[in-house]
């Protein structure tokens, strides 16, 4: 599904990736671990198609070049980010944001477009999956919205659109031990033999809610060592400093 | 070279100049041409009278520049002050004998006048340059006693109305631009609704420029009487020319007793190229009289064309409790520029306002909201609420917040709240990772920056207008 080869990544002549290859196959969750500037929310950046790195290298998709897409392209072919820090947009609902997402995207593949009335059927059904309080769907998006419910409403976001990869960065983070359980179950119900995640986190935690296939540690712009779960623990131990 | 003229003409769909023979009134301005218009318009001697006492006074008093949008030197002596269709001076009783190509114009600009056609419960009346060509559905509006015609029909046939209320609210001596509209306005609708009666449908006016040169100089005159509702919409668009055309109209509402007017502007003169060359300036006085207790005067504007807007819809509470409310969307991009607000001025007891506006800058463009809140001695108990907020694209555009408030009362309340926010690079990445191209994210947020203005409009145009909103920012992404 997702193949990328010596992908080299720059922003403002500071090398932030540097020789980094992974391969994800249809139904994978692989987990990105690693410390603090270690390139890991530049990898999401630029999977998802933001604009402003010097890149090199190959990212297929789908074994369609991701280069040659649009970031709202990507989007449409199924790539799904869950931001960091999920953006405020004053003034627009939060039902019409999804609503126009979801239309978008469906319209690029050629697909119906859902009615008000079909849309809000599904929004509340996921909002309940996700003990989302459906009062905020009224709200302006994101405004307002605890980090917790920020990071919900992605995880929200992310079970409408039903996207074929899903990059987690650092949903975990800022959120407490119910939220994460939430949308821990959020991530699982949604994994399916086609489904692919590219979870990145700092931190084991998360992986004892969703049990990834592979663990990837990443360093200084590259991935120093590849393994399955046991390896997150192993890090949780060690620490980064003390693995290499 | 050939590409980019289609793709303004994309971007400006009214642009187009409908090719018809025009009666002018010789270029200049001074008394014979104030004649010839008054002549051409069969009016009474007091009419006359009346535009030779604005003339007299006009020649006395100076332009303004106390704006911030400057412009070069206007020369007032270079614009035709009345150009009409030749085949409207035969005076066509119905539209049968009004020249086809002027139903096609209106038929392209969206604004279909056959009976057969005519758009759902809105009575249109339909200005071409310097006079009214068509209004629709005055037999079904006089059943109800409601007068909607041309303000030249009007001073004919209601002299008493007309007499009694032109000129109370902007007055012969108000400022330059308005009393050069005394002096030489053309034409403009009329409307007179009666004690307790509640307007049956939408009246609106759809004003177009398009003899080149020529000013257009409007005359709006509308009366609520005691206990009456009405909502009113206008218009506006324009062919694409290289040289500045001015509009330079005057809009007096009265509300009596118990009275409600709603007034709604969408207007769309053409903004000029994207350099900045051409366009219409819109230099309008528009202004609202309170007069009767509980009377309530309401302006939606939606502000997306001109060269350079000049305006301040304004309200006079003098009825006690009564109620003034401006609603505005002004967006300027390109080189386009705007001085835009309003005036609130408390006269009588309990009287509320409430001021909404939403300035969206992108481009190279200048916008400034200007708004004076007045709440004199006697106006006891009187509150008023301003919400400015203002939107910016990219990094060259211009936004500037400039309210007046004199509170002469303690018993009165005003309060003033002003937003700056930029659409972020951020917000639009976030967007589009969702799906929406750059065009449609803007649209997004924009019209979420706007829609409590958009709320206000009657229904069948708040649609349109959200499009217009999305057009008029096509382009200034990325």
């Amino acid at each position: 599904m997702l193949k990328i080869k010596n992908l080299k990544a720059d922003i403002e002549n500071k090398s932030i990736l540097n020789n980094f290859n992974l391969e994800i196959k249809p139904g994978e969750v692989h987990a990105i671990m690693g410390p603090n500037g270690s390139g890991k929310s530049t990898l999401s950046n630029i999977l998802s198609g933001k604009k402003g790195y010097d890149v090199s290298g190959e990212i297929l998709f789908e074994n369609k070049n991701l280069f040659e897409l649009e970031t709202e392209e990507r989007a449409h072919k199924g790539i799904f980010l869950a931001f960091q820090y999920p953006l405020e947009i004053p003034g627009v609902n939060t039902n019409i944001f999804l609503k126009t997402s979801l239309n978008a995207i469906r319209k690029a593949r050629g697909e119906k477009q859902l009615d008000a009335i079909e849309f809000l059927k599904l929004v509340k059904l996921k909002a309940k999956d996700l003990k989302f309080d459906e009062e905020k769907l009224n709200r302006q998006l994101n405004v307002g919205f605890s980090g917790g419910e920020k990071k919900k409403n992605e995880i929200l976001q992310m079970s409408i659109l039903n996207p074929k990869l899903s990059i987690l960065d650092e949903t975990d983070s800022g959120l407490d031990i119910d939220a994460l359980k939430i949308v821990a179950d959020g991530v699982n119900s949604l994994r399916k033999k086609d489904n692919s995640f590219l979870i990145i986190t700092h931190y084991q935690r998360l992986l004892d809610y969703i049990k990834p296939d592979y663990v990837h540690v990443l360093m200084n712009g590259k991935i120093i060592k590849s393994g399955g779960p046991e390896l997150a623990l192993e890090l949780e131990n060690k620490g980064y400093e003390n693995f290499n | 070279m050939r590409e980019k003229e289609i793709t303004k003409l994309k971007d400006y769909k009214y642009g187009f100049t409908t090719d018809i023979e025009n009666i002018r009134a010789p270029k200049g301005l001074n008394k014979e041409v104030i004649k010839f218009i008054s002549k051409a318009k069969k009016e009474p001697k007091w009419m006359l009278d009346w535009r030779m006492k604005a003339y007299e006074r006009f020649k006395n008093l100076k332009e303004p520049n106390w704006q911030k949008p400057k412009y070069p030197k206007i020369d007032y002596q270079d614009i035709y002050y009345y150009s009409a269709p030749k085949s409207t001076s035969e005076n066509p009783k119905n539209l049968d004998e009004l020249d086809p190509k002027l139903l096609e114009t209106y038929k392209k600009l969206g604004i279909p006048l056959q009976e057969q056609q005519r758009l759902n419960g809105i009575a249109v009346d339909a200005v071409f340059d310097s006079v009214s060509v068509a209004t629709t559905f005055k037999d079904k509006l006089n059943e109800v006693g409601v007068i909607f015609c041309p303000i030249s029909e009007a001073i004919k046939k209601h002299p008493e109305l007309v007499r009694k209320y032109l000129g109370s609210v902007i007055p012969l001596t108000d400022h330059y631009f308005a009393t050069l509209n005394s002096a030489v306005f053309t034409d403009g609708s009329f409307v007179y609704i009666p004690p307790g009666v509640r307007c049956p449908m939408e009246l609106s006016t759809y004003f177009r420029i398009n003899a080149s040169q020529t000013g257009q100089f409007e005359r709006t005159l509308i009366i609520a009487d005691k206990g009456s509702y009405v909502s009113y919409l206008e218009g506006c668009t324009a062919p694409m020319r290289d040289e500045n055309q001015l509009h330079a109209a005057n809009v007096e509402l009265i509300a009596l007793d118990d009275a409600e007017i709603k007034y709604s502007t969408v207007q769309n003169w053409y903004p000029g190229d994207e350099d900045g060359k051409g366009g219409i300036y819109n230099f309008v006085t528009k202004r609202g009289l309170c007069k009767g207790i509980n009377s309530k005067i309401s302006w939606t504007q939606v502000e997306t064309g001109s060269a350079i807007t000049w305006k301040y819809p304004s309200c006079i509470l003098q009825g006690d409790n009564s109620i003034g409310e401006f609603y505005s969307i002004a967006i300027t991009n390109n080189h386009q520029k705007a001085d835009t607000g309003t005036k609130m001025i408390h006269l009588g007891k309990n009287t509320k306002s409430k001021i909404i506006s939403k300035g969206i800058s992108a481009g190279f463009s200048d916008m400034t909201y200007r708004g004076l809140v007045d709440i004199s001695f006697k106006a006891k108990n009187s509150t008023n609420y301003t919400q400015c907020d203002s939107l910016l694209m990219g990094n060259k555009c211009g936004a500037h917040t400039i309210p007046y408030i004199k509170n002469k009362n303690p018993e009165s309340n005003i309060a003033h709240e002003a937003t700056t926010s930029k659409i972020s690079e951020e917000q639009l990445y976030y967007c589009q990772q969702r799906g929406l191209n750059p065009e449609e994210a803007v649209g997004l947020i924009v019209n979420g920056f706007c829609k409590e203005v958009l709320q206000q409009l009657p229904m069948e145009f708040a649609v349109e207008a959200q499009k217009l909103v999305g057009i008029s920012l096509e382009g200034s992404v990325g």
